[in-house]
């Protein structure tokens, strides 16, 4: 009984001391979870929307904003926020302007926009000689988030779910029926662009966390995870908000007990839970092709 | 109230799709517009709809506030996870707005409309599960909910069964009892000749408009045909 209990109690100890002994531990879980709220299910819409791909430009296209910030404030994480905010905005906006007002689709002119966008971005960045500061923005650091930083990424998440709830009726019509949502006259254009709001100001989030390259991972991952489990709308949010959660701290523990860079190991945690829905989802995993087929009566 | 197009043109790349286009449709009426493949039918409606807002002319006694609209099923995308009572109380939209929830009332009214189209029983079934006909008949339903004055049907149709085509024929009829103006681009001439007191043949410009019987006849469909069919890449400006 004593060795069982001794045995609990090291389990828990494994499990928790991290973020009990670990400010910096705690400060990351707290903001892994709060971007999680905010990022996973504006990725739902974006999954559904088929703008996986998107949403990868628009994370490129924030650099120039925060390479702009880090030559003007260095690596304070507010100031990369708003710099990296107001580019994507802006490729945002232009993109989506130009693919509204002209016979250019919408992901060739994201295209065309990220990569003029990224192109800057690394051009501004290699003004400042210091490669060790290109990979923290590329990659992120996740494991220094500070007690502003935490709020910013607080105001960013709680932001984003007010916004996703006023506009999550005519987002839902412009998925399924964008025809008929033109048709009504009056919120086409602000489910387009303040959807594209959301992708910008979740991607920031998850960029002063997980660096550029890694942030999209915990938007579109953990969505297309969910799929595979579930069908409803409802559903997917609160299931891939559960994935996205695990993910994080899967991926802290791995970090801190294997040394490894914490954000990678994050979406690396999501990511494996994606490859494993994708194998044995109960809708339509790939494991399920392999039972032999049954059917209902009616 | 009667809808009056006026000198409407529509183009794609400064080549019209609609062409000097004059017609008033009167309240009531049920209108089908005819015509062969890029006769400027869909892009007429969607001018109409309001989907297409970048025309020459003018389009009169038409507005989002009084347009129930049915979009052709290709356009929608059915792996979209809601239920069909989603779907028909999105047609709620006028009155619901951004954020409120749907009323009791409103859902009996969602079931209500579900029965007249023959889907009782349907409304938490997920659209990707439905058959074609199924999907058009809840989109009927949806229009149902819109309760507007103007509806307009892209082809409404294609694709369905003779006994779904049969029971949404008599929705249409229930509409027009009630006063609706209807107005419905189809390419199944037998199906107006059959149903539609009323044509209008289109050929970019308008071949003929009136009485179904006087419309359809072979002169004015083989002329549609060959007006349709005309394309010069190097045309001169129109000034008219």
């Amino acid at each position: 009984m004593k060795m069982q209990l001794g045995a609990s109690a090291k389990m828990v100890d494994f499990l928790l001391s991290p973020f009990i002994d670990y400010a910096f531990m705690r400060r990351a879980f707290i903001g892994s979870f709060v971007i999680c709220f905010g990022a996973i299910p504006v990725g739902i819409f974006m999954t559904l929307r088929r703008m996986s791909l998107t949403g990868d430009a628009m994370a490129h296209a924030i650099l120039p904003g925060a390479a702009i910030a880090y030559l003007i404030s260095g690596l304070s994480l507010l100031g990369l926020a708003i710099g990296g905010i107001t580019a994507g905005l802006i490729v945002a906006a232009l993109a989506g302007w130009v693919s509204r007002i002209s016979q250019l689709k919408e992901d060739t002119s994201f295209a065309a926009f990220y990569l003029i966008s990224l192109a800057l971005g690394v051009l501004i960045i290699s003004m400042k000689e210091a490669n060790v500061d290109l990979f923290h923005i590329l990659f992120g650091n996740i494991l220094a988030l500070d007690n502003d930083t935490l709020w910013l990424l607080a105001i960013i998440s709680s932001l984003s779910i007010f916004i996703l709830a006023v506009l999550y009726r005519p987002l839902i019509i412009e998925c399924v029926d964008s025809m008929f949502l033109k048709s009504s006259g009056i919120a086409s254009e602000a489910a387009h662009y303040g959807f594209l709001f959301l992708m910008v100001i979740n991607l920031v989030a998850g960029f002063l966390a997980l660096g550029t390259l890694m942030s999209i991972g915990m938007m579109v991952l953990p969505a297309t995870a969910a799929r595979f489990w579930v069908n409803s709308l409802d559903n997917l949010i609160i299931f891939s908000v559960i994935i996205g959660i695990s993910g994080c701290y899967i991926g802290l523990m791995l970090s801190f007990y294997f040394d490894m860079p914490s954000g990678p190991a994050i979406i690396v945690s999501v990511g494996t839970m994606c490859i494993l829905s994708i194998l044995f989802g109960s809708n339509g995993g790939l494991l399920r092709s392999l039972i032999p087929l049954r059917h209902l009566k009616s | 109230m009667s809808i009056k197009i006026q000198n409407l043109t529509v183009s794609y790349n400064f080549h019209p799709a609609v062409h000097h286009l004059n017609a008033t449709i009167n309240q009531g009426q049920w209108l089908a517009i005819v015509g062969p493949n890029g006769a400027g039918k869909s892009t007429l409606l969607n001018a109409l709809a309001g989907i297409i807002t970048e025309y020459e002319g003018s389009i009169e006694g038409i507005n989002p506030n009084n347009i129930a609209y049915l979009p052709q099923q290709t356009k929608l995308d059915k792996d979209f996870p809601i239920t069909v009572l989603e779907l028909i109380s999105t047609g709620l939209w006028q009155e619901i707005g951004f954020s409120s929830g749907l009323s009791y009332s409103q859902i009996e009214r969602c079931m209500n409309a579900l029965e007249a189209v023959g889907l009782d029983g349907f409304e938490n079934r997920l659209i990707n599960t439905l058959s074609g006909g199924q999907l058009q008949r809840s989109l009927f339903a949806r229009v149902l909910m819109q309760d507007q004055q103007v509806i307009l049907l892209d082809e409404p149709f294609n694709a369905i069964d003779t006994k779904t085509l049969t029971d949404l024929t008599l929705v249409i009829k229930e509409w027009q009892n009630k006063n609706r103006t209807i107005i419905m681009v189809t390419h199944d001439l037998e199906y107006v000749k059959d149903n539609c007191p009323s044509s209008m043949l289109l050929a970019k410009e308008c071949i003929d408009y009136g009485s179904t019987k006087s419309v359809l006849t072979k002169e004015n469909l083989d002329n549609a045909k060959q007006v349709s069919e005309a394309f010069d890449e190097n045309a001169a400006w129109c000034i008219s």
